[in-house]
């Protein structure tokens, strides 16, 4: 069961009408804030209600029939709109009052802490915005097409195809940035591969590297948690493949 | 009975609905099925024929007046009335004002009953599963239910400690859930 066992007991009393008193008092409050208990709650009303059926005796009287039909004759559909008080109406404004008055009490003594806490909180949204904002700025530079990416190697080399893949095993997150990235041919797509510290390699994600030789790969959709001992890539057909296909064009072992 | 008889294969959301354009035939027949239930709740309850007959024509007004209230989402017709006739005679027991908003009337589980054959069946099942209950067990779930008696009061009377009476009560209600996921 997910509703919290300690509190198994009382919510079958409660279903039942059983539970009264302080006890009462506490599940409720409990119940306010927990929404195992409150459906747990609910299925325990249902389990109840069969009790119900489980009355039996003889057939009502026929006069109970001709009764009824005779009141609701005498209340027409014409005049049922909106003219009935529920059951507990005439409860309400005292309930009301009560919530009031309790609600008032409780907020007094509430507001300062509330002021305060408030007051954290919008510190913490104002430097987790900043941080966002960050974050933003990082991510957009990082997969500009308007970028120029500079890959500086020891002099006297040429150009050589790069990629450096950014991953973050507990979040399952990976970023990927590729330059000089050789042309493909028609219907082809580089795929990013992980390869775990044991089993199959896992598709990343394919990329068409620009007219520059530079492309991106981020976020693909990974298992959660999987620890990765290299990545590599292979030329697959645009769709990309389940499994890669030899040759491995590119691949780095991790640091 | 012919008028229910005809009716038979109309749902309880058909009549809901017609009751809503102040059908009283639907009306009708929606009384021949689930009086019976109804009044023996309430005879069960008050242990008197007067007083189940007050709370049959007041269930049934309560319906008649305010038909929106039932919605079929949350359990069958048969058994939310027979849940109501329950909490109108607990009040009318207990002498207290009513207590028990019809909005909060839940019934999950109970399967459909708009049929004789059904309605039975259900019946039998829920009777069935009380009757193979320890009898303590039974017991304490009845007075709670049909008695209105709180674990203390139930406590009380059966001598027994109030954890005991908590546990029994649980204990006898997972046996009905348990009954009908089978």
């Amino acid at each position: 069961m997910s509703a919290h066992e300690q509190f198994a007991d009382d919510l079958a009393l409660l279903a039942v009408g059983a539970l009264q008193g302080d006890e009462r008092a506490a599940l409720e409050k409990h119940l306010e804030g927990c929404a195992a208990c409150r459906r747990e709650l609910e299925q325990l009303r249902g389990d109840t209600a069969l009790l119900a059926l489980s009355a039996a005796g003889p057939a009502p009287p026929s006069r109970s029939r001709e009764r009824l039909l005779k009141a609701i004759a005498r209340e027409p559909a014409a005049s049922k709109a909106g003219k009935r008080r529920r059951w507990g109406w005439t409860l309400m404004p005292w309930f009301a009052a009560a919530v009031f008055a309790l609600a008032a009490v409780f907020f007094f003594r509430q507001s300062d802490r509330l002021a305060q806490r408030v007051a954290e909180l919008q510190s913490e949204s104002t430097q987790q915005q900043a941080q966002l904002e960050r974050a933003r700025e990082v991510v957009s530079t990082l997969t500009s097409t308007n970028a120029m990416r500079v890959t500086l190697v020891a002099a006297q080399t040429p150009p050589q195809p790069q990629g450096k893949a950014i991953y973050v095993r507990d979040r399952s997150s990976l970023v990927f940035i590729a330059n000089n990235m050789p042309a493909l041919p028609p219907q082809k797509a580089y795929e990013l591969w992980l390869i775990p510290t044991s089993g199959a390699p896992i598709a990343a994600g394919t990329f068409k590297p620009d007219t520059h030789g530079s492309a991106t790969v981020i976020e693909p959709p990974l298992p959660a948690g999987v620890g990765a001992k290299a990545f590599a890539i292979t030329i697959e057909p645009e769709q990309g493949s389940a499994t890669p296909t030899m040759p491995i064009v590119m691949s780095g072992a991790g640091e | 009975m012919s008028g229910a008889d005809l009716k038979a294969g109309v749902t309880d959301a058909t009549l809901v609905a017609a009751i809503r354009s102040g059908d009283e035939g639907a009306m009708a027949t929606l009384y021949d099925r689930y009086s019976s239930i109804v009044y023996a709740v309430g005879l069960r309850v008050l242990g008197d024929t007067g007083a189940a007959e007050d709370v049959l024509q007041e269930v049934f007004m309560q319906l008649w007046r305010n038909p929106g209230v039932f919605d079929a989402s949350r359990g069958n017709l048969g058994a939310w009335l027979a849940v109501i006739a329950r909490n109108r005679a607990i009040d009318s027991l207990r002498k207290r004002r009513p207590e028990t908003d019809i909005d909060d009337v839940v019934v999950s589980v109970v399967p459909d009953m708009a049929g004789d054959a059904g309605r039975a069946r259900a019946m039998e099942k829920v009777r069935g599963t009380l009757g193979s209950m320890p009898a303590a067990q039974r017991s304490a779930l009845e007075m709670a239910y049909f008695e209105g008696l709180t674990h203390t009061e139930i406590a009380a009377k059966t001598g027994e400690p109030l954890g005991t009476v908590k546990t029994r009560i649980r204990a006898g209600l997972m046996a009905l859930r348990k009954a009908f996921e089978a």
